[in-house]
């Protein structure tokens, strides 16, 4: 939630700035295995977001006191290009923001991957954000699902995200950065498309108990296109022999 | 984690096999909550909890800075964590860890996004306003440190004195404007360990558990919410703890405005 002053008009017409309905995403692609040394990576545009995620592992523990002798650990960097946004020159490496991005996407992970079928071993996940346009740890954490499918990691489900938010009276889907700046709440979830639980849930700004509700429907209903896209994406790689 | 701890994890979860749990509680009861105000006379506003046997010092300086560009007419704030080396054997020295920077962000999203601190009032003059820093100290870790946190900062915030500002400086010995406060954010955290959801846990049960969430909120809004750790929630459990959370407001704001009376 940005400063109130200065604040732009974000419905008009009864649409939003980009022309959107308030429960339309924003046109989105995801592409699988686009780096050769990574085991997995996706590379994800949406709307304007430029997102690149990579898998690395299952591989050796280091250092090596952080070994877990009957599962694999995961590791996960989330961190934003410094050319990343419009306005500022970010500093290169992880803020406190990015800190606890990457500790929450962790968890989201650590959820379905089948961390007992690797032990002793250690998994990484990169996610760099070359262009941020809102909306770039659940376009994340949509890529890092896809690229951990592309290294053969076994996984219970496919992840994917979205935010959602409110915008004046409106609940809203997958805010661009205005919105993201200027709107009255903002809700990026994960959720796990097969059982429906809740991996990842932030929420700031202000939302009365059934806009909640109506926020958590909408990320919910999002997942068919979403989790389609991602296993398009995979079937790309591997043609349907492989029935993803 | 030790031998010790997975003993004790089991315990847990025996015990809530049985729907009990280690110290008699119901499921959704918090432990005992004592706040003291004022105990630290150099910080412009001060609040010690304790949550069970979980303690929380938290500090509350003012300083005049510069506002930041995007808001020049209102004051700043700031929240940070430290979860000393003094307060758990779990706990070790070194730049603050992604544990720490995780609950500072979730308490500072709650008080920020509930607009809780009048920022507008914080405006000084051209060029200078006041930068609220809300320090959070860990002296005794026994689990739930998101509401032990945001229970701390509210209470010291809410006995917070403005210094008077003469020729732009601060006048400490002139310490008698308090705060201006817009709204009481209350935090209320769950855990999930196996397949009960409980409120309040202490360090046993948060050894046990994996999953978290935390959801603040002022009197008529949810205003901040984190989900921590691996387990999921379903969207029927978020629903239910949310109902839960407006619940126990009223236990909590009851301790926090006694304390601050």
């Amino acid at each position: 939630m940005g400063s109130s002053e200065n604040k732009p008009e974000l419905v008009i017409n009864g649409k939003r700035t980009d022309g959107r309905d308030f429960d339309e995403m924003r046109p989105f692609s995801i592409k699988a295995n686009v780096l050769k040394n990574a085991d997995g990576s996706c590379y994800v545009e949406w709307g304007n977001n430029r997102i690149l995620a990579a898998v690395y592992g299952p591989k050796e523990v280091m250092p090596r006191h952080m070994m877990e002798p009957d599962r694999a650990i995961i590791k996960c960097r989330y961190a934003m290009a410094p050319f990343s946004s419009l306005s500022d020159h970010g500093r290169t490496g992880p803020n406190r923001r990015a800190i606890e991005i990457s500790k929450v996407i962790k968890e989201v992970f650590e959820n379905v991957v089948v961390l007992r079928e690797y032990p002793a071993s250690e998994i990484d996940i990169f996610i760099e954000v070359l262009q941020g346009d809102g909306g770039t740890r659940a376009a994340g954490i949509t890529a890092a699902a896809v690229a951990l499918a592309n290294a053969g990691i076994q996984m219970r489900d496919l992840p994917y995200a979205i935010s959602v938010g409110r915008i004046g009276e409106h609940i809203a889907i997958d805010f661009n950065m205005i919105e993201d700046n200027y709107s009255d709440s903002d809700m990026p979830m994960a959720i796990a498309p097969r059982n429906g639980e809740i991996l990842l849930l932030q929420m700031d700004g202000g939302l009365d108990r059934a806009q909640v509700s109506k926020a958590l429907q909408m990320a919910i209903d999002a997942g068919k296109v979403i989790s389609k896209a991602q296993s398009d994406a995979l079937r790309e790689v591997y043609g349907n022999a492989a029935g993803v | 984690m030790e031998a010790i701890d997975v003993v004790k994890t089991n315990y847990v979860k025996e015990l809530l096999a049985k729907k009990a749990r280690e110290d008699m509680r119901q499921f959704m009861d918090f432990r005992k909550i004592g706040i003291v105000t004022g105990l630290m006379h150099n910080a412009e506003g001060s609040a010690q909890v304790d949550l069970g046997n979980t303690r929380v010092l938290c500090g509350v300086k003012l300083i005049v800075e510069e506002p930041m560009k995007d808001t020049p007419n209102q004051g700043n704030m700031m929240v940070a964590a430290e979860l000393l080396p003094l307060a758990s054997a779990d706990y070790e020295t070194g730049p603050p860890s992604p544990e720490a920077i995780e609950l500072a962000r979730v308490v500072d999203r709650g008080i920020r996004a509930a607009n809780s601190i009048d920022l507008k009032s914080l405006f000084i003059e051209e060029g200078k306003v006041w930068s609220v820093f809300i320090d959070l100290y860990v002296l005794n870790y026994d689990g739930n440190l998101f509401d032990a946190c945001t229970l701390a900062a509210m209470a010291a915030l809410m006995t917070t004195k403005v210094p008077k500002v003469e020729d732009g400086e601060a006048n400490r010995e002139d310490r008698t404007q308090p705060l201006k406060l817009d709204s009481i954010v209350t935090s209320t955290t769950f855990g999930k360990v196996g397949g009960s959801i409980l409120l309040d846990l202490d360090r046993n049960e948060e050894n046990a558990s994996d999953g978290r969430i935390t959801i603040a909120i002022d009197d008529a809004n949810i205003r901040a919410m984190q989900k921590g750790l691996r387990g999921g929630f379903t969207k029927d459990e978020v629903e239910m703890l949310l109902d839960i959370a407006f619940q126990k407001r009223a236990e909590l704001k009851r301790a926090l405005d006694q304390a601050a009376r």
